[in-house]
């Protein structure tokens, strides 16, 4: 009878706690809706899509070249491996392969972006659950591997330097010493963190045992990554479906058995050591060649061989009265819509809307089109006594005006693409991040879709936080890893 | 602070601060509280998208804020001014307001990026083109991301303009 | 608690996907509509009807083993196709190393099929995904609500037909064009100094 009346004047209720997108624990805008017992949780609902930007819907409006770009800022903490995906997936639609140079420089570029990931992850991981000290030494690297992609690119974090064929450009022999001498000095700098959190008893005390999940119910739940090779399964995608220059490496991919937070941490952390040894290998064996590849229908050609170096940039394009039919093509061909004029009249081009980008000169049928070298700026009339025909123009004039009408078109258009449909994974520091491409023929992607990691990892924390503690939902978001650029895209 | 010298009398070492040696400054009550406003302006943590990657490497040692006596606080409640720092989302709008009512005045908002100023390179259907839509931003920071020496610039530009400010803390205003 | 760095001897490639297409043809005849090939990797376009059957026989017959689901999406071919949606499902198998893709034809008069929950957890957010950008229902999913768009918005974003600039101001989302138009009126109350 005491306990009932104990009962009656205990009445307990579920307490639900919003951990709002603004908190400066959740790595970006993520909600968490927690339903806790006092304070074990029961149930955590994320809330995500606050970083929604419709990049999928943006890349069908854009050329495949132009959405490069917006790659970038989907995992923003390690942008080239964003990029190596788009391009490695965009390669294999294309049906073109990037030359060994340029694939042994993107597994470089690849695996310096996983460096420095980590190094974010665990400064932020680390800043969570109290270790604020990480924080700034891990900062202190990435400013140095941020140091070094400026070097190559300019850019520090939205770079786009790995290209639909290949690399934007070479690299200077001065970042491959700076590299050599940052793998030199960095593992000692990982055995400094190390010494720091490894066998700290309040890192034991607040990672391991956390956020257990064994290796069937990881891939169930489609983890990947370090999340899901903390568990044991034996899953990268550089071993299993290889691609650039990971089967020309040897290295060890380090797995775990008890699949706790503890066993992810010191799965990345060996992941890091085992970069660094890639990025040496590499840069030993990096062979000489061409950083782009050759191949004139999906890739544009470099900027030297386009326009020769005699082609004037002072050209003015001009109708031959005499010759002109007035049959319109040049004037429905005009991108710029500078070409007026009535049918079965000739036509008249206004010099100061013309782009001089040549589609008019390729279109016309009937040798009205011409172009007259230093010709900007002239008046009509000037332009009518110099315009020789067409057939009478030099040859390199002729070659040089066919150039840069293809170039035009390429850009404009975009290659054309076979129809069909790719799925192509790489593995980034978070997971596997997957690009399926529908084409559907012409230069812009008819869907592009793209399988972020962190969306799947967000989705698990219901399952890794339930019967913890709140203090470690903080541990539990850190271990996933996740970022929202991509988990929203 | 002490001066060192033989002057006797007031002597004016800026425009409206005279100092009568060794240690007696005559201002105006509006330089003292914009000095010590813009020495210690404290941002609340919003960070949103990858522009929020860039402020945490100015916070950290390499490009150091707390020189210029800004530090991090998490509660709005409690912070000076909040630096949006990302791609603002409408799911995210009402979230982003409610946040820059709950600080208190004198408050500011820095547009840091070129998402949070005209939306960047994202003109979809889930963007808002440029939070001075529905925030009254101060300082706009351009970039993509900026980099860390533009954001300090940007702050910098911010402490001018409220080194500049009259009679904001006064009753009669 | 010990991690070990393994150097990873994978075992050889499994079974080519044009096998793989086939078991499944021998398996469910009636289901399959097209086999496509393309840079290698095989689709298998097959009707809504039993895709969970078919599902569960690519996860638990022990020579395939397509235990890791890579992605599910959909497709929208307004106009293109007969029928207007496709359900992607990219299968892997992390023991046997072999992959293939199911495409499900679902029709825009009757957007539902099947939830693949039952046999792969992971596929609760993929599905949330389609319905909120595509509209297509999931028959059988716990929780099947708005995840990347606000609960309350109008319209599915990715279908063809949906504007990429998103609604006019006075027919967008009420979430914000309330916060707009209340900040226009509290902007007198602002400092302007």
């Amino acid at each position: 009878m005491i306990q009932r009346e104990a009962e009656k004047i205990f009445e307990t209720r579920e307490l639900n706690v919003n951990m709002g997108p603004q908190h400066p624990a959740t790595h970006g805008v993520l909600r968490l809706v927690l339903d806790m017992d006092g304070e074990t949780i029961v149930n955590v609902t994320p809330y995500v899509g606050y970083l929604h930007r419709g990049i999928e819907k943006l890349g069908e409006n854009l050329s495949y070249f132009q959405a490069l770009p917006l790659t970038d800022r989907m995992d923003y903490v390690s942008a080239m491996s964003n990029n190596i995906g788009y391009c490695v997936a965009v390669e294999k639609l294309f049906g073109i392969e990037a030359p060994e140079r340029a694939k042994y420089i993107r597994t470089i570029v690849g695996e310096m972006s996983r460096i420095a990931n980590h190094l974010l992850w665990l400064a932020t991981h680390a800043l969570d659950i109290g270790a604020m000290t990480v924080f700034l030494y891990c900062f202190r690297e990435r400013e140095w591997i941020l140091d070094l992609f400026e070097m190559i690119c300019g850019a520090r974090l939205t770079v786009t330097y790995p290209r639909v064929g290949g690399v934007r450009n070479d690299v200077p022999q001065a970042f491959l010493d700076s590299l050599w001498k940052f793998t030199d000095e960095f593992p000692s700098r990982i055995r400094e963190y190390e010494t720091l959190i490894d066998q700290n008893r309040i890192w034991l005390q607040r990672t391991v045992g956390i956020g257990v999940i064994s290796a069937e119910e990881a891939v169930n739940w489609g983890m990947t990554g370090p999340t899901l090779r903390g568990s044991g399964v034996a899953y990268d995608i550089r071993k299993h479906m290889p691609y650039d220059a990971y089967d020309q490496v040897e290295f060890d991919v380090p797995i775990g058995t008890e699949g706790d937070t503890y066993d992810r941490y010191r799965c990345r952390m060996l992941e890091m050591r085992q970069s660094n040894s890639i990025i040496r290998q590499c840069i030993e064996k990096l062979p000489a060649g061409p950083v782009m590849a050759d191949d004139p229908k999906f890739v544009l050609p470099p900027k030297d061989k386009m326009m020769p170096v005699t082609h004037p940039t002072d050209m003015a394009y001009f109708i031959i009265e005499k010759a002109c039919k007035g049959c319109g093509m040049c004037l429905r061909a005009c991108p710029a819509k500078a070409i007026t004029g009535e049918k079965k009249k000739p036509h008249k081009i206004d010099q100061s809307l013309c782009l001089q980008c040549s589609t008019c000169f390729t279109t016309c049928k009937f040798k009205s089109l011409t172009v007259v070298p230093g010709g900007k700026g002239m008046s009509d009339d000037k332009l009518a006594e110099l315009a020789v025909s067409p057939d009478k123009l030099p040859d390199d004039i002729k070659e040089a005006q066919q150039a840069l009408t293809r170039q035009f078109d390429f850009i404009k258009k975009g290659p054309k693409v076979p129809e069909g449909d790719v799925y192509v994974a790489t593995e980034v520091p978070k997971g596997e991040l997957g690009f399926y491409f529908v084409s559907d023929g012409t230069g812009k992607p008819y869907r592009m879709r793209v399988r972020a990691p962190s969306f799947i990892h967000a989705g698990c924390l219901p399952r890794l936080c339930k019967g913890h503690l709140v203090a470690d939902v903080i541990a539990a978001i850190g271990t996933i890893d996740i970022v929202l650029g991509e988990c929203d895209r | 602070m002490l001066i060192e010298t033989s002057a006797t009398g007031l002597v004016e070492v800026e425009k409206g601060v005279k100092v009568l040696p060794p240690n007696l400054i005559v201002t105006t009550l509006d330089k003292v509280i914009n000095w010590g406003r813009l020495s210690s302006i404290w941002p609340t943590t919003f960070g949103l998208a990858c522009c929020a990657i860039e402020m945490m490497a100015v916070g950290a040692s390499h490009y150091d804020f707390d020189r210029f006596g800004i530090i991090f606080r998490g509660s709005p409640r409690q912070a000076d001014c909040v630096i949006v720092a990302g791609t603002v989302t409408k799911k995210m709008v009402p979230v982003v307001r409610r946040v820059y009512d709950q600080i208190p005045e004198p408050r500011y908002v820095v547009a840091m990026g070129s998402c949070a100023c005209t939306g960047g390179v994202f003109k979809t259907y889930s963007t808002v083109q440029g939070c001075d839509s529905f925030l009254p931003v101060d300082v706009f920071v351009p970039g993509c991301p900026p980099r860390p020496e533009t954001l300090l610039e940007g702050m910098m530009m911010l402490q001018e303009k409220i080194r500049k400010e009259r009679a904001r803390w006064s009753p009669w205003r | 608690m010990a991690v070990t760095e393994v150097r990873l001897t994978l075992q050889p490639l499994g079974l080519a996907p044009n096998d793989i297409a086939e078991k499944i043809k021998e398996k469910f005849p009636t289901q399959v509509l097209e086999v496509v090939d393309f840079r290698d990797q095989v689709s298998v376009i097959v009707k809504k009807e039993q895709i969970v059957a078919i599902l569960k026989f690519l996860h638990d017959d022990p020579l395939l083993s397509l235990d890791h689901l890579q992605d599910l999406t959909a497709v929208d071919y307004m106009k293109k196709k007969e029928i207007r949606f496709e359900v992607v499902y990219n299968l892997y198998s992390t023991r046997h190393r072999h992959r293939i893709r199911i495409r499900a034809q679902v029709p825009e008069n009757d957007p539902k099929i099947d939830s693949a929950v039952v046999i792969w957890a992971g596929a609760d957010w993929h599905e949330r995904e389609c319905y909120d950008m595509f509209g297509i229902t999931f028959a059988g999913h716990p929780d099947l609500r708005r995840i990347l768009m606000p609960e309350d918005w109008e319209g599915f974003p990715l279908r063809k037909d949906y504007p990429l600039k998103g609604p006019e101001f006075d027919k967008d989302w009420t979430g914000f064009t309330d916060v707009v138009k209340r900040s226009k009126e509290l902007k007198e109350f602002e400092w302007e100094g």
